[in-house]
């Protein structure tokens, strides 16, 4: 069983919403990264998002943005963050790890060998956000055939049909962006994230994380109401970069500590327990 | 002249916006939706004769259309070969060709009931063409445009100003065109159900390549009347410069199917192709995928993409259009660069030979014909696209000139 769905599976026998921190690999170095992964997992991370930099992150906001930059000014490609996933898979064989990042590094690498590359590193799923499923079959199939979560976006704007195109290409979970805008905009809302996720359950059996915009306790105690995982990035790379580089894993994994204790602190989740029940 | 087969390139690009391998819908989910309704709008009004009649009238009336097609004798004499012939898009309203392309979006916009509309521009040229129909169609419009752009091109800046316009500066990534298209993605995708976006070339997802295309085509529909008319026959060669490729596309679409008629697009060699310091993304890219579509990019071994050179601003661009990736390929057309010095050499010819000054971007197109006509016979014809007038570029030029004095 791939990493990714034991992970879901386990925490949902236990009624605990999946915890997923994304961080830009390289921000602010290679071997930063290295410990700040260590540390989210101790402060409780299920499944890890790691970003792949690129020059022109078009979906991400401010934030984000900065950390590929300043990764992109030590030259980290996605060959460096192969080396990173197959690193942190030595020290650590059960937590996933999912890339996050944009195409054109995977074209350039080429397809093949980019899938290749991944399940020999350990990688569990891959995000490429400008991948839209019309454009991605053949890459989907490259990364099923090797036992990695093709993981796709649904949208506030995703029209049924659509969802139901997502649930057949992708596995592992897919990622609900929470509002109309970029990585890390301000203006989430639960109610409405709510309703668009019982749609979704309508039309997709995988678990459903949900992202884009959580950024404190109480949104993430709202959103995993709902939600099975609930996805972190801006705020926890607005934490690495605001002190010395030094310190920055100590800081990221001390934030998300207190994620983690808001999430373990709610009820036994009923909705996520009982949509899942229905489904496996 | 005999009309080929219907070619191929007709045909494109299809259903989900392929140009052959290239072109596409590349983008975040949020946009999905309003690709899917413009792609759907689109294909609604693009053969709608009332929609059309609009967009004819709005050409005539405001643009200035048809422009003429000139014989640029005294230039061609001195060459002493083939004949010259200039498509004098530089006389439209506002200096351009990009009016066209902004007339047809924003006829749309306003049919798709959006109020607001946005922009992302280089040198500026899109930018003021946009806030000139916003204003014309009294609509909102915010044009997104990089720091280092907007301290190059300070008098657009002030024009777009005057037209109503907000221009919102980029400081992130190299503050340039590419960052002020990335801006204006993610503008799109935070207000998307009230901002339509009018993107200013013949990139981005489907259906812009082909919308851009289509509204832009104008240009070589004219030709193909005016050149036998004006010339007695259509041309041996059509040549026009290329940075995302719109002025370009516009004038090859109509003559493709015309075998006989070779089409050539000239890239922005910079400081030379050897260098590295140049925006030539067919001669000198690979394929990737950039802004919504695959297509021919700048980028280095990692996929990164770099920044480009360009002495015009209107060609410094690290991608291209998918079409043009698509002509190329298939080997319709060429693609040829030329660099800063070249076409400013023949910028400088123009102004002195024939009184037109044009536009540095056209100045590439217009420094291969050049090259080329002496090569030909006097019973050549080549028709070049002077697709914008250098009034823009008046700073750059002193600034290249009074270097060059120092140094001499």
């Amino acid at each position: 069983m791939n990493r990714i769905d034991a992970t879901f599976a386990r925490q949902r026998a236990a009624g605990r919403t999946v915890l997923i921190p994304y961080v830009t690999a390289g921000d602010p170095s290679l071997a930063a990264t290295d410990e700040i992964l260590d540390a989210l997992t101790r402060a409780g991370a299920d499944v890890i998002e790691v970003g792949v930099p690129f020059s022109d992150p078009m979906a991400d906001g401010p934030v984000i943005q900065r950390a590929s930059e300043r990764a992109l000014a030590q030259h980290v490609g996605l060959h460096h963050v192969l080396d990173l996933v197959a690193r942190f898979r030595k020290r650590n064989a059960t937590t996933p790890i999912v890339l996050m990042g944009y195409a054109n590094p995977v074209e350039a690498m080429g397809a093949t060998a980019f899938a290749e590359r991944a399940r020999t590193a350990g990688v569990d799923g891959v995000i490429i956000v400008d991948y839209p499923p019309e454009e991605a079959a053949a890459f989907a199939a490259l990364l099923r055939e090797r036992d990695i979560a093709p993981i796709f976006l649904i949208a506030p704007t995703t029209p049924a049909e659509r969802m139901a195109k997502v649930a057949e290409l992708g596995s592992g979970y897919v990622y609900y962006v929470s509002l109309k805008g970029v990585t890390g905009a301000g203006h989430l809302d639960p109610d409405a994230v709510a309703a668009k996720l019982r749609e979704i359950r309508e039309h997709v059996a995988l678990p459903v994380g949900v992202g884009f915009g959580i950024r404190d306790a109480a949104s993430a105690q709202a959103i995993a109401r709902h939600a099975d995982a609930v996805v972190i990035g801006s705020r926890i790379i607005a934490e690495i970069e605001t002190g010395a580089p030094a310190d920055a894993a100590v800081r990221a994994g001390a934030w998300l500590t207190t994620i983690r204790r808001a999430l373990d602190t709610m009820a036994v989740k009923p909705t996520a327990a009982g949509a899942r029940e229905s489904i496996t | 002249m005999q009309m080929a087969e219907l070619a191929p390139e007709r045909e494109l690009p299809d259903e989900r916006g392929h140009f052959g391998p290239y072109g596409g819908v590349f983008v975040a989910e949020t946009l999905i939706g309003a690709l899917d309704e413009l792609k759907t709008q689109y294909a609604r009004y693009r053969d709608d004769p009332e929609f059309v009649a609009e967009f004819e009238y709005e050409l005539e009336h405001y643009v200035g259309r048809p422009s003429p097609v000139y014989h640029a004798e005294r230039w061609s004499r001195e060459l002493g070969g083939a004949q010259i012939w200039l498509k004098r898009e530089d006389l439209n309203h506002t200096g351009a060709h990009k009016i066209n392309n902004c007339i047809g979006q924003a006829l749309l916009a306003r049919r798709l009931g959006k109020r607001r509309v946005i922009a992302e521009t280089g040198a500026g040229q899109h930018g003021v063409a946009t806030a000139t129909v916003a204003a014309r169609f009294g609509m909102e419009c915010i044009v997104y445009m990089g720091s280092e752009d907007i301290r190059r091109q300070a008098q657009n800046v002030y024009r777009m100003n005057l037209l109503g316009a907000k221009v919102v500066p980029v400081e992130s990534g190299s503050k340039t065109l590419k960052d002020a298209l990335n801006e204006a993605m993610r503008d799109w995708v935070t207000n998307v159900d009230s901002t339509f976006y009018i993107i200013g070339t013949v990139a981005g997802p489907h259906p812009y390549p082909m919308m851009v295309r289509d509204f832009q085509s104008v240009i070589g529909r004219e030709c193909l009347t005016q050149m036998p008319e004006d010339a007695g026959r259509q041309p041996d060669y059509v040549i026009a410069c290329v940075g995302g490729g719109s002025n370009a596309m516009g004038i090859f679409h109509p003559y493709v199917p015309y075998a006989d008629v070779k089409l050539v697009g000239v890239e922005a060699a910079g400081e030379g192709l050897a260098t590295g310091h140049h925006a030539a993304s067919l001669c000198a890219g690979r394929p990737g995928v950039l802004h919504g579509n695959r297509t021919y990019l700048l980028q280095d071994a990692d996929g990164q993409i770099i920044e480009t050179h360009s002495v015009s601003a209107g060609l410094d661009y690290p991608g291209v259009g998918p079409e043009h990736a698509w002509l190329k390929d298939s080997g319709r057309a060429q693609y040829v660069a030329i660099t800063d010095d070249e076409a400013l050499a023949a910028f400088h010819a123009c102004c002195r030979i024939e009184g037109i000054i044009p536009a540095l971007e056209s100045s590439h197109a217009l420094a291969y014909a050049t090259k080329l006509a002496p090569t030909l016979p006097r019973e050549a014809i080549l028709l070049v696209n002077l697709s914008g007038r250098g009034d823009k570029d008046m700073a750059t030029v002193a600034e290249r000139d009074a270097a060059k004095k120092a140094t001499a």
